[in-house]
């Protein structure tokens, strides 16, 4: 007598799983990944080899020897696109032990206090950056001059391009070429615009991402800042350096995509990112900081429960 | 091309059996015909141990509006009425006949001539609509309502249109479209016959265009049937479902429960319903037998049986090559929405689309992950429901907000769980929602 499997329909799965999804995030980072190295050479490749690894080992720690469990959920690769874009948002001369807390945090505080993968509220690469940022403002505030290929904490350093807009120093930003592919100082993946746009077309393609969170956060900037720029050239700058300038790509297409901080529903999607693009602004204008992008997506983090218990998908025939 | 508008997905198509022509099945040595083929009251024995029965003799009256009789679909002997497993997996009332030799009640009328609706001037609604409640006619696409109840309008509605459901969106079955290549007039008289019981003047018959010879056939042949339309339709699951199709197809949405398609001012039957009706009502042929796609990739054979009703899978499968040695899992009806058999001594019953084995590679659920809030079920619902929200709401038991978010409107297609990374079961939790939910609603209107 033959023992046949009985279980409930379907029976058929589409073979989507959760690795797929996180080790297609981090082949869309790879032509970034590539830019960073490009521009900053060895201290790009440490950085990020140190965030990813601080942040898996911090995973599996504390998911085998504080949460009791196995510990194979390394295996999922989520703490890889934790750590890959932690390492995106930091910069290029950044010391191993501040790498090592920034992954800690990140993965400890922003991840597994809330019981590890889809639970965590915040957005936990964000975590450890703002985490960082606060703790640490002079070391994660002072950029390297892209090209110095061997250099690591010995490299030269240089302003923002934002930090130089806050400072009204509108005229020495770098041109719209040196923008878009990244030639300019910043964090290892905030630089080259195009590296970015690449990943953003790949997600899209695989259907890892939908277009509402990037387009809408892009969108809003381009419009508010363009009505600033138009209003006083003289200290705004124009949408396109505004759109090309700090992490708003990075964070647009690879930070506030994550699946499990922001909200389900494509309508929700959109408020999200709107308010997203018009906190950064906010913070960008007239905040303490240049960039405020990191902030706005924590914020708006917050917001997601909330947005989902408003924010329904139309039911089937309903008016 | 026409497609219905929220969610929905991709499945692999895996048609095998599509080339494979209608061809009969043997006759079983012992027929069981369950009492329970349709949705509503059990149907009512009316025959006893030792009774000759023929093929379209009465066997169990139907109990109630919504019922159906249960004809035999071979001749011999009743052997006993009693418990037997069905395909639900229940131990359910059944007639059991013994199978001597293959006669027919001499009022059946078995030649293959085609009768049209011209030939046949007397028919008016009243007599179809008596004609296929007499045969025991359901839905044959899997959901076995009974056929005559959608055919009379409950009172202030009225029909417009009738569509006609030839989509067969379920992976791996094919009846329905060696139906429509090898029967196209017997449909369309079927399906003029339908349209004059509920009197409309349009009729729609609805084709997934991954079935681009059946658009073909079918088109060419409703160039001689005044009133019924040919709509090719984009593939996409679960576009067979009846709310899906009409959307596709009219543009017309039905509204959540009570709201039912003749709301909307749509009939909708199966493909094979249709046939059936012709049968019954030009042929006078009661609901004896169906055919059903047997199927599986490691099947040596796979085949469309014309098959009686009652003949047991396990002979349906003899006849297609035999169980395959590494068989885990065996599916009465299709992938998505089919149901895993207990045994193959299982009966064959109307509404048995599709048999479906599944190689052990392929019949395990994959470990579950945790939800990652990816939200590629609330894309797929084509109800436009949250599935990871109704599920956890079901395992949590919180009937009262599973019913605000409108639990009762799941179609139960599986297009959530089938797309989910994470491999939840959330179709699981959304059923004990819906069970509870739906029992609660009932008990409050009764009240």
């Amino acid at each position: 007598m033959n023992k046949f499997v009985i279980s409930l329909s379907p029976h058929v799965h589409s073979g989507d799983s959760v690795q797929k999804n996180m080790y297609s995030v981090c082949l869309a980072l790879v032509p970034s990944l590539l830019c960073s190295l490009w521009f900053f050479g060895l201290g790009a490749a440490i950085v990020l080899l140190n965030a990813v690894v601080f942040c898996v080992l911090a995973e599996w720690f504390i998911s085998k020897f504080i949460l009791g469990r196995d510990g194979s959920s390394i295996a999922d690769g989520s703490a890889i696109v934790t750590g890959l874009l932690l390492g995106f948002n930091l910069p290029a001369n950044l010391p191993l032990w501040i790498i090592a807390i920034g992954a800690i945090v990140a993965i400890g505080i922003g991840k597994m206090t809330f019981g590890g993968l889809g639970q965590n509220p915040f957005n936990p690469a964000l975590v450890g950056r703002v985490f960082l940022l606060i703790s640490f403002p002079v070391q994660m505030t002072t950029w390297p001059i892209p090209g110095q290929l061997t250099a690591y904490t010995d490299a030269l350093t240089a302003a923002t391009p934002l930090a130089l807009a806050s400072e009204g120093k509108i005229n020495e930003i770098p041109g719209a070429t040196d923008l878009l592919l990244g030639n300019m100082g910043g964090s290892l993946g905030e630089v080259s615009a195009i590296a970015l746009l690449i990943g953003f077309a790949f997600l899209l393609w695989k259907k890892v991402i939908t277009w509402h969170i990037p387009v809408s956060i892009l969108g809003t900037v381009a419009v508010l800042s363009c009505l600033f720029w138009i209003s006083n050239p003289e200290s705004y700058l124009n949408p396109l350096q505004t759109l090309l300038t700090g992490g708003l790509m990075l964070g647009a297409i690879f930070m506030a995509t994550d699946y499990a901080t922001s909200p389900m529903t494509h309508k929700g999607q959109l408020i999200y990112g709107v308010s997203i693009g018009f906190i950064t602004l906010l913070i960008r204008y007239w905040g303490a900081y240049p960039e405020g992008l990191s902030f706005a997506i924590l914020i708006m983090n917050a917001f997601t429960p909330l947005i989902n218990t408003y924010c329904k998908p139309k039911r089937f025939g309903a008016k | 091309m026409k497609t219905f508008s929220k969610g929905g997905v991709h499945p692999a198509e895996n048609k095998l059996s599509a080339a494979s022509a209608i061809r009969e099945a043997q006759l079983p040595k012992q027929a069981v015909f369950s009492l329970y083929q349709h949705i509503g009251a059990p149907a009512k024995p009316v025959v006893q141990k030792g009774d000759t029965v023929k093929v379209g003799t009465l066997l169990a009256e139907a109990n109630g509006f919504v019922s159906a009789p249960v004809y035999s679909s071979v001749s011999g002997k009743v052997n006993k009425v009693d418990n037997i497993l069905d395909a639900s997996g229940l131990r359910r009332q059944a007639v059991i006949v013994d199978v001597e030799g293959d006669e027919w009640e001499p009022s059946i009328d078995r030649t293959p001539t085609l009768v049209r609706m011209e030939d046949r001037p007397d028919l008016d609604a009243k007599t179809i609509v008596e004609k296929i409640t007499q045969a025991g006619i359901v839905g044959l696409g899997g959901a076995t309502f009974p056929a005559h109840v959608k055919l009379m309008p409950p009172p202030g509605s009225k029909a417009e249109f009738v569509i006609i459901n030839a989509v067969e969106c379920e992976p791996y079955l094919t009846a329905d479209h060696r139906l429509m290549l090898e029967h196209a007039d017997e449909i369309l008289v079927g399906v003029e016959l339908i349209m004059k019981a509920v009197d409309v003047q349009k009729g729609y018959i609805g084709i997934e265009n991954n079935k681009p010879d059946a658009i073909a056939m079918m088109t060419e042949r409703a160039k001689h049937y005044q009133h019924i339309e040919i709509v090719p339709l984009h593939v996409k699951y679960p576009q067979g479902g009846e709310k899906q199709l009409i959307e596709a197809i009219s543009g017309r949405k039905v509204a959540a429960p009570p709201a039912i398609p003749i709301s909307v001012g749509a009939v909708v039957q199966n493909v094979g319903t249709a046939y059936a009706i012709y049968q019954a009502v030009m042929k006078n042929k009661p609901l004896v037998d169906r055919v059903i796609t047997v199927t599986g990739k490691h099947l040596s054979n796979p085949s469309n049986l014309l098959a009686r009703l009652g003949t047991p899978f396990r002979q349906l499968i003899d006849e297609c090559g035999g169980l395959p040695e590494d068989t885990g899992k065996i599916i009465g009806g299709g992938p998505m929405m089919g149901k895993a058999l207990l045994s193959l001594d299982v009966p064959m019953t109307k509404g048995s689309s599709g048999l479906l084995l599944m190689p052990q590679s392929e019949s395990k659920r994959i470990e579950p992950e945790p939800c990652i809030r990816c939200a590629k079920c609330v894309s797929a619902c084509p109800m436009g429901l949250e599935p990871y929200l109704l599920s956890k709401l079901g395992v949590q038991s919180d009937w009262d907000r599973a019913e605000h978010e409108d639990v009762l409107s799941c179609i139960e297609c599986g297009s959530c769980q089938f797309t989910c990374p994470s491999h939840r079961p959330l179709l699981d939790g959304i059923r004990i929602a819906k069970v509870a939910v739906g029992g609660i609603v009932r008990s409050r209107q009764t009240k």
